[in-house]
């Protein structure tokens, strides 16, 4: 118990801060930083499966993310018929196209000797398979995306819950990981980093722009929820009684009749939106606690020594007879999977599918500050670095509006300094960032919670 | 006649703009390479860097205009670059002394020097938000045009005009006085000599009695130069807008490590070697095909290798496959 005293106290500080924040600004408020945070905490395990356990950076995380939202449209979004008769036999021959391209290429590799022929063959393939496959599907894709451009014009998806979707983008990302994983893997630590963050770029720019899978900049609204709509909780009888139950001491001190039932449709409308924020947030803890029971079992398992091991000494892990280059590949493909339940997770909150706003500033690197200001190879310090973080980013504003009305208190309130100052509030946060995570970096290397291994 | 009219279609379209991007992108390789070669990490901040630099140069160029002097058909931001440099090599050795330096005394691992690259790029992206603002930023003035694409169709009688911007000019003007003076100041001088000692053996550097404070500040210096005039030409030739240079560090660390990182000379060439393939693919050949070939078998299509949205994403797919085949780039890397 005394031993993780540190832990407990952080935990605490941190809920009561969330707390504090539904006080004094809104419940609403500080459930959505909460179930933010939640999403931001997925991530970081994943980020901190990756750099924690096995020293590899990877800094494509936005790209894991989106995909995680791609397999959230492509799950929970109606098939539509249209385009699939349109144009739907096309995009499944260039499918095929690829898929025999791939296997071919895998054929070539396999069965003959390097050389140069060989090389100039395979190109040769991936070339004539480019052209095909451009050939057959430029007229599917057209006739796809003709089809009603401003409601749908793309395939959409397959109609089925979206919570499956956390498992689909886990898959998704998990795939994506293991190609980039093979090739690039064996690459030096800043090389693999500076990789990993053009390949998601790459991701994004396909996401962005193919228009008859994900809809791209159109964006994808009004995806089907796990959670109860408010509108309809609003006229439910037992929500409305629930209300009424948790008000009844304020709703008790108004007398007149009508006044009562306008502030009771005030506490449906404002505690139907916290309801339905309260069933993510049961959800997204479910998640994480059940990634964090196996992360931590991981992390103690022979497996993790050996994660640790390679992380270590690489050379001497090897020279044990450890399989470095497979297990790299592993927790690369691991780490990544459980970064694309995060993005179906982060898709399913919003309900929007916005391929635009992932940008490596809020996707890849606000994360590795989480996991680096958390503390790196310690599952509970990724947790609350994600914490930490996503509330410090989303409270930053506030607290930078503060900070700027006390040293300009003395000026007048239309001085331009003022003015301009209150204008880039919202930037404050980049700065807090930085010279936080600098700080860190500086004075706790290992994190607010470092990496504590007890051998038992 | 066609045939004139097709090789100035290219030149207009395809290798003008393609050479003046190459050449911004070839000064920011140059500062990436210099920064992984003598301080060994690879500089996240690069891009934001670049946008200080520029942030500066504006800053300077509305002082300058408001003061009325101007540099009559030359841009007026010529004028205030070398005053951003000075302020930005304060700013850089400013960092480095708060910064880099605890982690270079340590000898802490590239990745974790990285790692703080990253936090300074967050300070550096909110302080050029904090002071200038995130939006649209144009500072250009002077003569626009240096040959206008109607002019140049009456001079010569061909249907296809070419257009000459000013700005392509003064790009690749000075990318070329700055990289000669460089390669110079690399191979002939005695620090030069001693920097390309540190970056290729550190310690046998020290031995022979390199001072290495001097190479690390002369390499933030000469970072800062790079950075504000990089920054600077591609503000002057596009617009200011901080987000998209946070961007451009992109296509800078793919022209860096295409060339070769650690290798300035490679960089130089890595940079115009992504400008020109980004260009080269997503351009839509139409027309040219239709000047070249007789009517008969004019093109329908457009002709087009890649919509012009894969722009970024050819010139990583240009990178990855370079780290597959050829990890140390096509110019051989990591010696200076």
């Amino acid at each position: 118990m005394r031993k993780n005293l540190n832990v407990i106290a952080a935990y605490s500080i941190m809920m009561g801060l969330i707390i504090l924040v539904g006080i004094f600004q809104s419940w609403n408020i500080a459930l959505s930083i909460f179930n933010l945070c939640l999403i931001s905490a997925v991530m970081t395990m994943g980020a901190n499966i990756q750099w924690g356990y096995a020293g590899l950076i990877n800094f494509g995380i936005m790209g894991y993310t989106a995909l995680g939202g791609l397999a959230a449209v492509l799950i929970s979004v109606d098939p539509v018929q249209e385009a699939w008769s349109e144009g739907g036999f096309n995009i499944l021959m260039s499918l095929f196209f690829i898929i025999i391209m791939v296997l071919a290429v895998k054929y070539i590799l396999k069965k003959y000797k390097k050389s140069k022929i060989r090389t100039y063959s395979i190109a040769a393939i991936i070339i004539l398979g480019i052209v095909i496959i451009r050939f057959t599907a430029e007229p599917g894709i057209e006739a796809i995306e003709s089809v009603n451009p401003a409601k749908t014009g793309f395939l959409g998806g397959f109609g089925l819950p979206i919570i499956f979707s956390w498992i689909v983008g886990a898959l998704f990302a998990g795939g994506l990981a293991f190609i980039i994983g093979k090739v690039a893997l064996g690459l030096r630590a800043d090389y693999l980093a500076i990789a990993t963050l053009l390949i998601s770029e790459i991701v994004i720019a396909i996401i962005k722009h193919e228009d008859w899978l994900t809809r791209g900049v159109k964006n994808v609204i009004g995806l089907k929820r796990p959670a109860p709509y408010e509108v309809n909780l609003q006229q439910t009888d037992w929500f409305i009684n629930l209300v009424e139950k948790f008000n009844l001491s304020k709703l008790n001190l108004i007398s007149d009749l009508s006044e009562r039932q306008a502030a009771l449709n005030q506490f449906v409308i404002e505690g139907s939106s916290v309801f339905v924020k309260l069933c993510y947030s049961g959800l997204f803890l479910v998640v994480v606690i059940i990634l964090l029971i196996l992360t931590q079992k991981a992390l103690y398992s022979p497996w993790g020594r050996m994660m640790r091991a390679i992380r270590d000494n690489e050379e001497a892990a090897n020279a044990m007879g450890k399989n470095v280059v497979k297990q790299h590949l592993l927790i690369f493909v691991l780490g990544s999977a459980i970064v694309g339940i995060a993005g179906a997770m982060l898709v399913t909150q919003d309900g929007l599918f916005t391929p635009g706003s992932y940008r490596p500033m809020r996707y890849t690197f606000l994360i590795w500050v989480m996991v680096i200001v958390g503390g790196s190879g310690n599952n509970f310090g990724a947790i609350l670095g994600g914490f930490v973080v996503w509330f410090l980013w989303i409270e930053a504003a506030p607290i930078g509006l503060y900070l700027v009305n006390l040293i300009t208190a003395g000026l007048d309130n239309s001085h331009f300094l003022k003015v301009h100052l209150i204008e880039s509030v919202p930037y404050f946060r980049f700065l807090m960032m930085g010279i936080g995570l600098l700080l860190i970096m500086r004075y706790r290397p290992k994190g607010i919670l470092p990496e504590k291994i007890e051998i038992k | 006649m066609d045939f004139i009219n097709a090789i100035i279609l290219l030149l207009n379209y395809i290798f003008i703009p393609a050479l003046a991007y190459g050449s911004q992108l070839a000064l920011g390789a140059i500062f990436v390479t210099l920064i992984y070669g003598i301080l060994r990490f690879a500089n996240f901040a690069t891009g934001d860097m670049m946008s200080f630099g520029t942030m500066v140069t504006i800053l300077f160029t509305w002082y300058f205009q408001s003061l009325g002097i101007s540099l009559g058909f030359l841009p007026t931001a010529l004028l205030a670059i070398p005053f951003a440099i000075i302020f930005m090599a304060s700013y850089m050795l400013l960092i480095d002394k708060f910064v880099f330096k605890y982690y270079r005394v340590n000898k802490s691992p590239p990745v974790q020097l990285a790692m703080v690259s990253i936090g300074v790029m967050f300070v550096t992206q909110a302080v050029v938000r904090i002071i200038i603002g995130p939006s649209d930023r144009r500072f250009f003035d002077g003569e626009k045009f240096l040959i206008r694409a109607g002019e140049f169709k009456e001079i010569t009688g061909l249907n296809e005009g070419l257009a000459i911007k000013s700005t392509q000019v003064i790009t690749i003007i000075v990318t070329l006085i700055l990289v000669s003076t460089l390669f110079w100041f690399l191979n002939k001088t005695r620090t030069g000599k001693s920097m390309r000692a540190y970056s290729d053996n550190e310690d046998l550097a020290l031995l022979s009695g390199i001072d290495p404070k001097k190479i690390v500040m002369i390499t933030w210096i000469i970072a800062a130069i790079l950075a504000t005039i990089g920054g600077a030409l591609y503000g002057l030739d596009k617009s200011f807008k901080p987000f998209t240079y946070f961007n451009n560090m992109l296509p800078i660390f793919a022209a860096a490590i295409v060339g070769g990182i650690g290798n300035p000379f490679g960089a130089f060439l890595g940079g115009y070697v992504i400008a020109f393939s980004e260009i080269l693919l997503t351009y839509a050949y139409k027309k040219f095909f239709m000047y070249i070939l007789p009517e008969s078998m004019e093109p329908e299509g457009l002709i087009q290798l890649l919509s012009t949205d894969y722009k970024f994403a050819v010139s990583f797919s240009i990178l990855v496959i370079v780290l597959l085949y050829r990890p140390s780039g096509i110019f051989k890397g990591k010696i200076l």
